[in-house]
């Protein structure tokens, strides 16, 4: 899977990826993530770039113990639904944390990591993760 | 429009084919349909599949099914809605048959899986779920209904326990079914006993990965007469199908099925009819949550209520809500782009009268086949003739 044009596969979603930064319908204030073409409330096109603060809550969580291929590097590896305090709902690794701590409604915060390595000479891939906030 | 009937089923057992490959499977269970309907040759064949490019690096597959099947320079061609695939295949047959277009038409779905390493059949399984916002992080497809199932035990207060029953259900129907993948009943503690593969999911709670094809011919209620008794002929009285958003995470609320609901609401609609005239439910059972989630989006239960089903005993061959006569995915097997014309088959074996553990007086019934986490879902009616 290690391709070199790979590459431009992830770049295209680096504002995404390693900022969370979504989009904002212009027409009725709607943020979103990830930024659509059309806004998933009013279907308006005006859409803006949107700045989130990386701060959000557990919804809910489990263990991938077999996962797919590429990703065995952490497993088991906790993945988690994290509601923004903005509103969207992402899909993201909890990262920093003992699995048996994860809790409904638990605050997070988002962090930059390593998400995968491809093969020798392939592409390593970075995004976001969320970790319990330091205080 | 004219009204389509099913005259013909063929299947192979699901499992593990080692000796047999993607083109065997999906050519026995045609020809064996063809056999059952009578026919020697069809106008059109369409092919219920989800991943064969990356199963068996085979794409294409309406012309390498047609031809091995010797059907001639007929048109034919993959349907792709994921693990829905079968059933969205049955339609776009039935919608072909119904036009006018085409008078005797065949349906094949097939999925080669084992042919690939487990965890590579575990990527291409996510596939079907939204490849930069979800695969991307290493979610698997079992992890994406795990975040479902958690959250619905936490809502309604149900236990890994009750939701078990499902799978129990499906494992004592699957052993009188002798084309099912597990043949042997289990219970609730084979479930629980099970490892998990991404909690609360364990391993009894979720589908094998598995080979098989199934098959039916459809055609018209006028024609059918030319080839077999009214016996065998099986309407095709209703359909639906809708789709939902591919990411979980933009789901607005995450223990309902909205396509599910789409769907039926649309199959009702078309056949007259509503859940309560329902004699049996061929649920896409992938998961054991997913059987909870189905029975309430499709209107059998009320919201939170699925689960209730299983503990009152109502889902099983005597109850009220008979679902997963002949083991559903969890024990038939669930081969992906095969399984909704597997639910077919068992649904038209059971309106003939022919299903190993019949429901008695069965006059209609739905199957129910979802791809990616509920984002592309068809419901269909069958009823006796």
């Amino acid at each position: 899977m290690g391709r070199p044009m790979q590459v431009a596969r992830y770049w295209r979603h680096f504002k995404e990826k390693y900022r969370l930064i979504g989009g904002k319908c212009k027409s009725c204030g709607h943020v979103h993530f990830p930024k659509r073409p059309l806004c998933p409330e009013c279907g308006s096109q005006e859409i803006e770039e949107f700045q989130f603060s990386g701060r959000g809550k557990v919804v809910s969580w489990t263990i991938v113990r077999n996962p797919p291929s590429g990703y065995e590097y952490y497993k088991p590896y906790p993945v988690a639904l994290i509601e923004l305090e903005e509103g969207p709902v992402v899909l993201a690794q909890l990262t920093d944390i003992d699995p048996e701590k994860i809790d409904f409604g638990m605050e997070v915060e988002m962090v930059t990591r390593k998400i995968r390595e491809f093969d020798e000479d392939g592409i390593i891939l970075y995004g976001y993760k969320f970790r319990p906030p330091i205080k | 429009m004219r009204k389509p009937v099913i005259i013909g089923v063929g299947l192979t057992p699901v499992g593990e084919h080692w000796r047999l490959g993607l083109r065997d499977l999906a050519v026995e269970a045609l020809l064996n349909a063809m056999e059952d309907a009578g026919v020697d040759k069809v106008d059109s064949l369409y092919v219920g599949n989800m991943a064969s490019g990356s199963f068996v690096e085979q794409e294409n597959l309406g012309a390498l099914i047609a031809d091995w099947a010797g059907l001639g320079n007929i048109p034919a061609v993959k349907v792709e809605a994921a693990c829905a695939s079968g059933g969205a295949a049955v339609q776009e047959g039935v919608k072909a048959v119904m036009s006018g277009l085409e008078d005797v038409v065949a349906v094949v779905g097939v999925e080669k899986m084992t042919d690939a390493w487990p965890s590579d059949a575990t990527r291409y399984l996510a596939y079907a779920a939204d490849a930069e916002w979800e695969l991307f992080h290493g979610v698997s497809f079992v992890a994406l209904n795990a975040l479902a199932m958690r959250l619905y035990m936490k809502e309604y207060g149900y236990t890994e326990e009750d939701l078990a029953l499902f799978a129990v259900n499906a494992h004592a129907n699957g052993a009188k079914n002798p084309y099912a993948m597990f043949k042997k009943p289990i219970t609730v503690e084979t479930v629980i006993k099970s490892p998990y593969v991404a909690d609360p999911i364990k391993l009894f709670d979720a589908s094998p990965i598995a080979d098989g094809a199934a098959a039916v011919i459809i055609t018209t209620e006028d024609k059918a007469k030319e080839f077999v008794d009214k016996a065998k002929m099986v309407e095709v009285a209703g359909m639906g199908r809708a789709i939902d958003t591919i990411n979980l995470a933009n789901r607005k609320d995450f223990l309902i099925l909205k396509a599910a609901k789409v769907a039926a609401e649309r199959a009702y609609r078309m056949a007259g009819i509503s859940a309560n005239d329902i004699d049996f439910f061929e649920v896409h059972d992938a998961f054991t949550i997913m059987a909870a989630l189905s029975l309430e989006s499709i209107g059998v239960a009320e919201r939170g209520k699925g689960a209730m089903l299983a503990k009152e005993g109502q889902i099983a061959i005597d109850g009220d809500y008979p679902i997963q006569t002949l083991g559903g995915l969890k024990a038939r097997g669930h081969p992906v782009g095969a399984t909704g014309v597997y639910q077919t088959v068992e649904a038209v074996w059971q309106l003939r009268g022919e299903a190993p553990n019949q429901v008695p007086d069965a006059e209609i019934g739905l199957t129910q086949n979802i791809g990616g986490t509920g984002s592309n879902i068809t419901v269909t009616l069958l009823r006796r003739v």
